[in-house]
């Protein structure tokens, strides 16, 4: 067995083979990544380097001085380039859909999965046409209840109407039917409550669903343009994205600069894809390849 | 970027109402036969439990109501009237509004552009995805690194890609226009041209979603049965044939999947034309969705807008309900 495996790996037309796929697959990677490269490269880049000829792909003279005049900046009172409140912000509002969408998907989900009940199946495709009406049909109306509120630049206003969620309900709902039914009779034959059940049994051993949820949710809520777009105006208020765009169109000749808040941008979700990446597989693919 | 949730769902969700209905019936056909006492315990029953149902779902059909179906139905009225700068319905319109569409060469413009921009996108961004997925789907040591940079973009936003894009498009700085010069080719312009403009949006678009499209490809090869190759092999197929009778039917679903999520998403975009190009130059980016923006928040015409956003609402309905269909008619036949 160790002979024969230690005898493929030296078998040099097979190890040639594989040295080419892992080359072919390098270049593909750094192709694919190319732009997320060339903002990370830039943002080390001091401006006159970045408008010479030919353009550059490496810094020349690497400097932090972009890092050191967004975060000098973002401190200044008053400051035109809050990126802090951006990222706080940004992070306030993702939690709280997160957590939002938790409790309502998961009570709504064990109702669905639990729960006999008449009228399961017109609230059910209630839940399910909910998914069928675009936000971006529905955003002027939303945009007034809003407004009519007085939630323009407060966080509930930016979070609240994301915290219900169709597809995180079905997701949960998949998961708790996989659950054995044994369990939900044993347990409300002992009388303990529904609630606690659910509370006790049913949402530990989902923590699967529920982190596919929580890394999803998070991952759209913070990559969110129009709508925090249209409820604030205040520039402490801006997320992320809204702040990296107005970014560029305030400062349009300081690529480096721009680059640098790209990368401070960017990071956090990076880093919730490598490390959260089995999670979001799932979430992304649920249904997908059914059949 | 991140793709929408709400399409894949449907994959599923057929067998799950079916399963709810056929319940329905039987506990109807057990109700005729109890005696009228009888029934009227389980109707007490059946309100009590509809009760305690309704304060688990109540959190999720209250925030639905609010922010999902009471808006709909105001898009459909606002639609209907002329209204204010601040939105409140001031004279009845009729159906103008949908005249008004049905004549409005810059609404035809920007529908066509519409298309023009899921043509440009969606095909070619599903062919490199598979491209991408067909080098990523092999045991070798290490292959997780590969496919998480394959994959990355999912991480990225539009906002993000739309400004790296900007300054790879620069037409003085950037590195696309010194690339094609130095093979000879005069690069355009790119966001500040009419002619190149919805290109460029396409491009950071492409890129964008390459990520998503990869993983769901990926996702859809990795559960083709291994078997199904083996025996190819033994009957002597190779290569690009096992391609084309084994690999692309087999993922037919995820390719059929994707079209209409990658379609759905073009006539939802948005964040990658305002952070470029506005809707410009000369209205050569004003997709459906921005041109919504610009006449409500901009122009202020909340009902015209509004009846442009239930054109949108039509469409992606209609698209929703093809894979619903094809999807049923595929689970029907199994």
């Amino acid at each position: 067995m160790a002979l024969t495996r230690l005898g493929d790996r030296t078998n040099s037309p097979e190890l040639g083979r594989r040295l080419g796929l892992y080359a072919l697959l390098s270049l593909t990677s750094i192709a694919v990544a190319f732009p997320l490269l060339i903002a990370l490269s830039y943002s080390f880049m001091v401006e006159r380097d970045i408008t010479s000829f030919p353009p550059p792909i490496l810094p020349a003279n690497a400097t932090l001085a972009n890092y050191r005049e967004v975060f000098d900046r973002a401190l200044r009172p008053g400051s035109p380039l809050p990126i802090f409140h951006y990222l706080l912000n940004s992070f306030v509002v993702s939690t709280a859909v997160v957590i939002g969408q938790l409790v309502t998907a998961s009570l709504a989900a064990y109702a669905f999965a639990f729960l006999p009940f008449p009228g399961k199946s017109v609230l059910f495709l209630t839940f399910l046409a909910t998914l069928m009406v675009p936000w971006e049909a529905t955003i002027i109306p939303n945009y007034l209840t809003i407004r009519d509120l007085q939630w323009v630049d407060t966080y509930q206003g930016l979070a609240v109407p994301f915290m219900a969620t169709g597809f995180g309900t079905f997701l949960l709902r998949q998961s708790f039917l996989q659950l054995p039914r044994d369990l939900y009779d044993a347990a409300v034959v002992d009388g303990a409550s529904r609630f606690r059940f659910l509370w006790q049994i049913v949402l530990p051993l989902s923590r699967p669903a529920l982190g596919t949820l929580a890394v999803y949710s998070f991952l759209a809520t913070w990559n969110q343009y129009f709508w925090p777009l249209l409820v604030t105006n205040q520039p402490i208020m801006r997320t992320v994205q809204v702040g990296i765009v107005q970014l560029r169109f305030e400062e349009s000749l300081r690529w480096g600069l721009v680059m640098a808040g790209v990368v401070i941008v960017v990071i956090p979700t990076i880093l919730l894809l490598v490390l959260g990446q089995r999670q979001l597989v799932r979430g992304l693919t649920a249904g997908a390849i059914k059949g | 970027m991140l793709a929408g949730p709400s399409p894949q769902l449907l994959a599923s969700w057929p067998t799950g109402l079916l399963a709810y209905s056929s319940m329905t019936q039987v506990q109807t056909a057990t109700i005729g036969r109890l005696g009228a006492a009888a029934i009227r315990k389980r109707r007490a029953r059946g309100a009590r439990d509809l009760i305690e149902a309704l304060l688990y779902l109540a959190p999720s059909l209250l925030l639905f109501a609010v922010f999902v179906f009471i808006p709909l139905a105001r898009t459909v009225y606002l639609s209907l009237f002329y209204t204010n700068p601040v939105g409140n319905p001031r004279g009845f319109a009729g159906l103008d509004h949908y005249v008004e569409l049905a004549t409005s060469p810059a609404f035809h413009r920007s529908l066509l552009t519409t298309f023009q921009f899921a043509l440009y996108t969606v095909p070619g961004g599903i062919v490199i995805a598979l491209l991408l997925a067909v080098l990523a789907n092999r045991r070798l040591r290490g292959i997780n690194v590969f496919r998480t940079f394959f994959s990355s973009t999912i991480a990225v936003s539009l906002a993000v890609a739309a400004t790296i894009w900007a300054l790879m498009l620069n037409p003085s700085i950037g590195l696309f226009n010194y690339l094609l010069g130095s093979i000879g080719v005069r690069g355009p312009a790119w966001l500040t041209d009419p002619s190149s403009a919805l290109v460029s949006v396409s491009l950071v678009t492409i890129w964008a979603t390459l990520g998503f499209n990869m993983i769901v490809l990926l996702a859809g090869l990795q559960s083709i049965p291994e078997e199904l190759y083996e025996s190819a092999k033994i009957d002597g197929a190779a290569g690009l044939k096992i391609f084309r009778h084994i690999t692309i039917p087999m993922l037919s679903p995820s390719l059929f999947f994707l079209l209409v999520v990658n379609i759905i998403h073009v006539f939802q975009a948005f964040t990658q034309i305002h952070a470029l190009t506005r809707g410009g130059p000369v209205d050569a980016t004003n997709v459906l969705v921005y041109s919504i923006y610009l006449d409500a928040f901009v122009n202020f015409q909340f009902g015209f807008a509004s009846a442009q956003a239930l054109v949108l609402f039509t469409i992606i309905l209609a698209l929703t309900l093809v894979q619903f269909g094809v999807v049923e008619r595929r689970v029907h036949y199994q």
